[in-house]
């Protein structure tokens, strides 16, 4: 049995590349990596400090700031900037606002987006790539199109002061994406599983919800990442319908937070900014993997 | 099953919500835009006033100067992006090869960020005064006077386009890394037992195979930075003067400070129609390039 077994081994397993060979650090190596390293510290060098810089400058006093060099150390690592940026600079309210508007936005896009994308995809109608077609034009036209009509429309509707007017624009501006990739994901499902459903005796909406959503979960996640990062990101649709300062999203609230003392407070400035980064810090780390698949498979569709 | 697979109520309920949404947030406001482009007014009222917007745009000197700013800027960012992007790359699959992960996420990071976070960062980070940021800094260090970086149009271009580039980098050549991968191991071998070093491997083989790849990412650059708008508007609101003032703010100013909203509709239709001639015209000479091979 066993004579039989450990040759198919390795026809099961066919190595792409021979077994490395123990690396030795010959001269000409060495001279090939040294190159390599000095390569990987200028670039982390690039992308961390100025992350880094910002985290130390965020524990300084303004004293420090204009009187110490600015590569200096703080000298106490109290919170005394972070409290004051979120109290008297309002950041927890924009916080706040931001996940009151991203919440319900996003949503939308998912589940609007996959019922479309299902409905264009999977299901078998006259005019079907007409209306993926109409979805696809709306990714090249700028958001600047758009912005003076709906100003106008959300005004006439008495919607103005409200959150409404961002969550009905970011659903509506995160829907050509949306339902371009999910209708990708779905073509490369095969017909047959609702098909069998059918005969099963399961109508579509039963596939779609028990079949469909389960079969592009994790395309599903990857596409939400993507929408979150462009809603929580973004400016000038959270610049354009807040005349209501209280209703600022954390980008907006941030712009407002550097000129709004007349003199820039920099304390609270830079705890306010790296509050922002680090909350994406976070979740960057936590979903690094799928958010760079993610955001690099979008742009190469789309 | 053609009947279930077709059943119209279903296709209705699945499909209505997305297409309303879409309809009324993207598709009615570009045609309402369009017609707007022709009236002059605000919420108040407005009134026809035929092609004079247009008019107005051909003699207008701030519009022109935010046409070239904004191609200026895209080219110069674009460029930068597809070249150090597939530094980037390239050095990722041939120097670091299969360890390069953590490099790539770390490069990356700066993509998720907010642009605004992002440009109040930087403009701290090349201020002169009341603190001397850390360029200027390490300008002084080596005995250079320092900049006042944003004091004139040419040196707050150089920070508009070092931060974008900081900021979006890890993203293309994430990107290029992707199609660099593709390009199988084989084809490579072979070159390389044919004597070929790594300047002509890359030259006669791994540029022509990364060609897509290069031109979608070209596509994907000139239509993000054309819409520029967060970096600028945060970092240096278009000055000093108007002299880097993009399309973008120059028709959010239009519109929202000086209640211009005919004519901001026209500069939005400007840049919609350049975003068009630019993608049209990359799209063109690829398919050309292609018949030729």
């Amino acid at each position: 049995m066993a004579t039989i077994t450990a040759p198919q081994d390795v026809f099961i397993k066919p190595g792409r590349k021979p077994p490395q060979r123990a690396r030795r650090w010959t001269r000409s190596r060495l001279k090939r990596a040294i190159p390599a390293w000095i390569g990987i510290v200028v670039v982390l060098a690039i992308g961390i400090y100025p992350v880094f810089w910002l985290f130390v400058s965020s524990f300084k006093t303004q004293r420090e700031f204009v009187q110490e060099s600015t590569f200096a150390m703080p000298e106490s690592w109290n919170f005394d900037n972070y409290v004051e940026a979120l109290t008297t600079g309002d950041l927890a309210r924009n916080f706040l606002n931001s996940v009151i508007v991203t919440a319900p936005s996003l949503a939308a896009i998912l589940v609007f987006g996959l019922g479309a994308a299902f409905a264009i995809e999977v299901m078998v109608w006259k005019g079907r790539n007409l209306t993926l077609l109409l979805f696809l034009s709306g990714i090249m036209i700028p958001g600047q199109m758009i912005l003076v009509p709906l100003f106008i429309a959300y005004f006439n509707m008495g919607i103005s002061g409200t959150y409404l007017p961002m969550i009905l624009t970011y659903a509506g501006l995160g829907m050509p994406l949306t339902v371009f990739l999910m209708t990708a994901y779905f073509r490369s499902v095969p017909r047959e599983i609702f098909e069998a459903a059918t005969i099963d005796g399961a109508s579509m909406l039963r596939s779609f919800f028990s079949i469909g959503i389960p079969l592009v979960r994790n395309a599903l996640f990857t596409v939400g990442l993507v929408q979150f990062l462009s809603i929580w990101n973004d400016l000038l649709i959270a610049l354009t319908f807040t005349t209501n300062p209280d209703l600022r999203p954390i980008q907006a609230g941030l712009l407002n937070f550097s000129g709004e003392y007349g003199q820039v407070n920099y304390g609270p400035l830079f705890a306010g900014v790296f509050m922002n980064v680090f909350t994406l810090l976070i979740l960057f780390v936590l979903l690094n993997q799928r958010i760079m698949k993610g955001l690099a498979g979008g742009a190469v569709k789309g | 099953m053609k009947s279930v697979l077709g059943d119209k109520k279903t296709i209705l309920i699945l499909l209505l919500p997305a297409m309303l949404l879409y309809t009324l947030v993207k598709l009615v406001p570009v045609l309402w835009s369009l017609g707007l482009s022709f009236f002059q007014g605000d919420l108040r009222g407005f009134t026809f006033v035929g092609l004079a917007n247009f008019s107005k745009a051909l003699e207008d000197a701030e519009l022109h100067q935010a046409i070239l700013f904004t191609l200026q800027y895209s080219l110069v960012v674009t460029a930068g992006q597809i070249l150090l992007g597939y530094l980037f790359a390239l050095f990722y699959v041939f120097v670091l090869r299969r360890s390069s992960a953590f490099v790539r996420a770390l490069v990356f990071f700066p993509t998720v960020l907010p642009s605004v976070a992002v440009a109040l960062l930087f403009q701290r980070f090349f201020e002169v005064a009341p603190q001397t940021g850390p360029v200027n800094s390490i300008f002084n260090a080596i005995g250079l006077p320092s900049i006042d970086w944003f004091g004139a149009p040419n040196t707050s271009f150089v920070v508009l386009v070092v931060v974008a580039l900081w900021s979006s980098v890890g993203f293309f050549a994430l990107l290029m890394y992707a199609g660099l991968v593709d390009i199988p191991e084989e084809l490579l071998e072979s070159a390389r037992i044919d004597g070929a070093n790594g300047l002509q491997l890359i030259r006669r083989i791994v540029l022509p195979l990364s060609l897509p790849v290069l031109l979608s990412a070209t596509i994907f650059s000139f239509n993000v930075t054309l819409k520029v708008f967060d970096t600028i508007y945060a970092l240096t609101g278009g000055g000093p003067g108007t002299s880097t003032q993009p399309l973008t703010l120059y028709m959010f100013k239009t519109t929202f400070t000086f209640q211009d909203y005919g004519y901001g509709a026209t500069i939005a239709l400007v840049l919609t129609l350049i975003c068009l001639c630019v993608s049209l015209l990359i799209f063109g000479s690829a398919r050309k390039d292609r018949t030729k091979a």
